[in-house]
């Protein structure tokens, strides 16, 4: 029955009319009831009738489990004895899990800045070209943000790509490349060498990323006053200064707007490693820890710890948002 | 006319430089899924440049292949998983969004602060508890645990963006609404959703570009399957065939076009959607 895709689309228009039209009448329910109530009681309530759904919605599916999850990185395998803290000092114990967690921090210290840099150095270049080559050359480096993690997985994969075989031809761009420079052929992902191979799903990661980074920095450069470029043009200041002394101070808000955004994306980076290498040779990072210890190990108490580890790990850039918020709001 | 100097011929050969460097990965690709299944095994994709011309190279075989081998299902199932997961989050949010910006109550700043806190919780942290919630009521596989899921997830983002748009708006205007006896409830309906389509459309897109790419959610509580969506088809792909690049290929094009479409087709407000969500995840 499931299997007729016209009854898949037809379940899904129903939940998309049912899902609008039910919520809309239940607004609709709640703010006449509200409505009957005599007039300070209406004014005071009214406002939870409008967000009551949302935070109902955010609290029954995110903060609530959150909760649970806290509590069951406490407990067993299966959530049904107390463990205390065996699970993390299992988990720090662990060699792996503790390259897991180096590797971690290869991705987020060199992700946003990689991104950064190529972003900018694009929205500097395109800045200088003619309309039409500006924006074709922005829809080049920012095309990539449209693809899935698996998409640009299956994409870095083909040129990871390596052949073995006596008289084979590489298939894979990188290896045509090194063989036809004379080195034997190697299976990329899995060397582990000098974090080769995180290295090479990293750039999956700057590839990906790197056009958002140029739009936001590109936006802020065009921001930047003439006046204040010219200024320095005439005081003699070659471009690179100028680049440096008047152009980079002035949008430097939106670097670290920039690097923030793609340090939490990064933090949680999971789909690029479950796929292309499943985090073997030493390329796991905790996200794909955590998929691998609750289902290949069954371990809903290790892999609980294992996203409390990521959790605890996000609360300062948590903090730092909410300060970046308020003094937003302040101005 | 510009003048042509060094450094101008600098600026052109690096940008030139650049695209190429970052279009020649999906060029691969894109060649190689026209290929024939032989010829991609046997030459680098790079080698029909020698003769672009010769049509009989081409070929839709690994199209017709991967499409009939669950593609087209998967594709089908991932419509049905993003469309409502993009529409369902949008009311509820928007309600929420025009409380948070006209309203006052006590516990605001609060609660709103607990929106700006869970843009950067990590997802993972809700999955077991809410695997053993919807397995007791075997949702676990159903189109209706992604589609609550999804909206759940999108939450937060969807307030942040709407809420930041509606503080935008000229305050006047809501006053001189209220001036004229109208409730909350028309104001909402009749001046503040019109008004905010800009920011619906930028969250919109957004969210379903999110949930079209998404891989995490769906492998937790859709899994593999009748009910399986093209990411999760891919990723067997590349875990079960992974030598048979035409597949690959193919299969990974596949699940490009929608969101290429649809940022091709609405780039201005998919930038700013991402400008807006950036700290979504």
């Amino acid at each position: 029955m499931s299997d007729d895709p016209f009854l898949k689309i037809v379940n899904g228009l129903v939940a998309i009319v049912l899902g609008v039209g039910g919520t809309a009448a239940l607004y609709w329910v709640l703010n006449f009831l509200v409505g009957l109530l005599p007039g300070k009681w209406d004014k005071r309530i009214k406002p939870f009738v409008f967000i009551g759904p949302a935070i109902l919605v955010v609290t029954v599916f995110l903060v609530y489990p959150a909760l649970v999850t806290v509590m069951y990185s406490f407990a067993d395998a299966n959530s049904i004895d107390w463990v205390g803290f065996q699970n993390y000092v299992d988990l720090f114990q662990d060699d792996e899990f503790i390259g897991t967690l180096v590797n971690n921090l290869l991705w987020i210290l060199i992700v946003p800045a990689g991104s950064v840099i190529v972003g900018l150095l694009v929205a500097v270049l395109a800045d200088r070209l003619k309309a039409l080559p500006e924006r074709i050359a922005k829809s080049v480096i920012f095309m990539p943000m449209a693809i899935s993690f698996v998409g640009a997985s299956t994409i870095w994969g083909f040129v990871y790509a390596t052949r073995f075989a006596q008289g084979d031809q590489q298939i894979g761009l990188l290896s045509a490349i090194s063989t036809s420079l004379g080195f034997e052929p190697v299976a990329w992902l899995r060397i582990s060498d000098y974090n080769l191979n995180d290295l090479l799903l990293i750039i999956i990661m700057v590839w990906l990323q790197a056009g958002f980074a140029m739009v936001l920095l590109s936006s802020a450069i065009k921001g930047v006053p003439d006046d204040t470029v010219e200024a320095a043009r005439i005081d003699g200041a070659s471009e690179i200064q100028i680049f440096f002394k008047v152009v980079v101070p002035q949008i430097w808000p939106t670097v670290i707007v920039v690097f923030v955004t793609i340090l939490i994306l990064v933090m949680k980076v999971f789909d690029i490693v479950y796929v292309m290498t499943g985090g073997r040779a030493g390329t796991s990072v905790l996200a794909n820890t955590f998929v691998l210890e609750l289902f290949e190990f069954g371990d809903a108490g290790r892999a609980a710890a294992v996203v409390v580890v990521l959790m605890v790990a996000v609360i300062p850039v948590m903090i730092y948002q909410m300060r970046q918020f308020k003094k937003q709001e302040a101005r | 006319m510009r003048n042509i100097t060094l450094g101008s011929v600098a600026v052109r050969v690096g940008i030139v430089l650049l695209c190429v460097l970052w279009f020649i990965p999906t060029l691969g690709l894109l060649i190689s899924s026209f290929r024939d299944e032989a010829d991609v095994k046997s030459s680098g994709w790079w080698t029909v440049f020698t003769d672009p011309f010769d049509v009989s190279q081409w070929t839709f075989d690994s199209y017709a292949q991967v499409l009939e081998s669950g593609m087209a299902n998967a594709f089908v199932n991932s419509l049905v998983v993003s469309v409502p997961a993009t529409v369902l989050p949008i009311m509820i949010a928007a309600f929420a969004a025009y409380a948070f910006t006209f309203m006052r109550f006590p516990g605001r700043n609060v609660l709103f602060m607990l929106i700006v806190g869970l843009l950067v919780v990590p997802l993972q942290v809700a999955f077991v508890p809410l695997l053993n919630l919807f397995g007791d009521y075997n949702l676990n596989g159903t189109f209706l645990a992604v589609w609550l899921a999804h909206t759940a997830f999108g939450m937060p983002l969807a307030v942040y963006i709407l809420r930041n748009y509606m503080a935008s708006l000229p305050q006047e205007i809501i006053e001189s609404a209220e001036i004229d006896g109208a409730s909350h409830f028309q104001t909402f309906w009749r001046l503040i959703v019109p008004m905010s389509v800009p920011a619906l459309a930028a969250f919109a897109i957004f969210q379903f570009l999110w949930v079209w790419n998404d891989l995490l959610v769906a492998l937790i509580f859709l899994g593999a399957g009748d009910n399986e969506v093209v990411t999760i088809t891919l990723r067997d792909l590349i875990g079960d065939r992974g030598q048979e690049w035409h597949l690959l290929t193919a299969g990974a094009f596949i699940t490009m076009t929608v969101p290429l479409l649809v940022f091709f087709s609405l780039q201005r407000y998919f930038v700013r959607g991402l400008t807006a969500g950036s700290v979504k995840g």
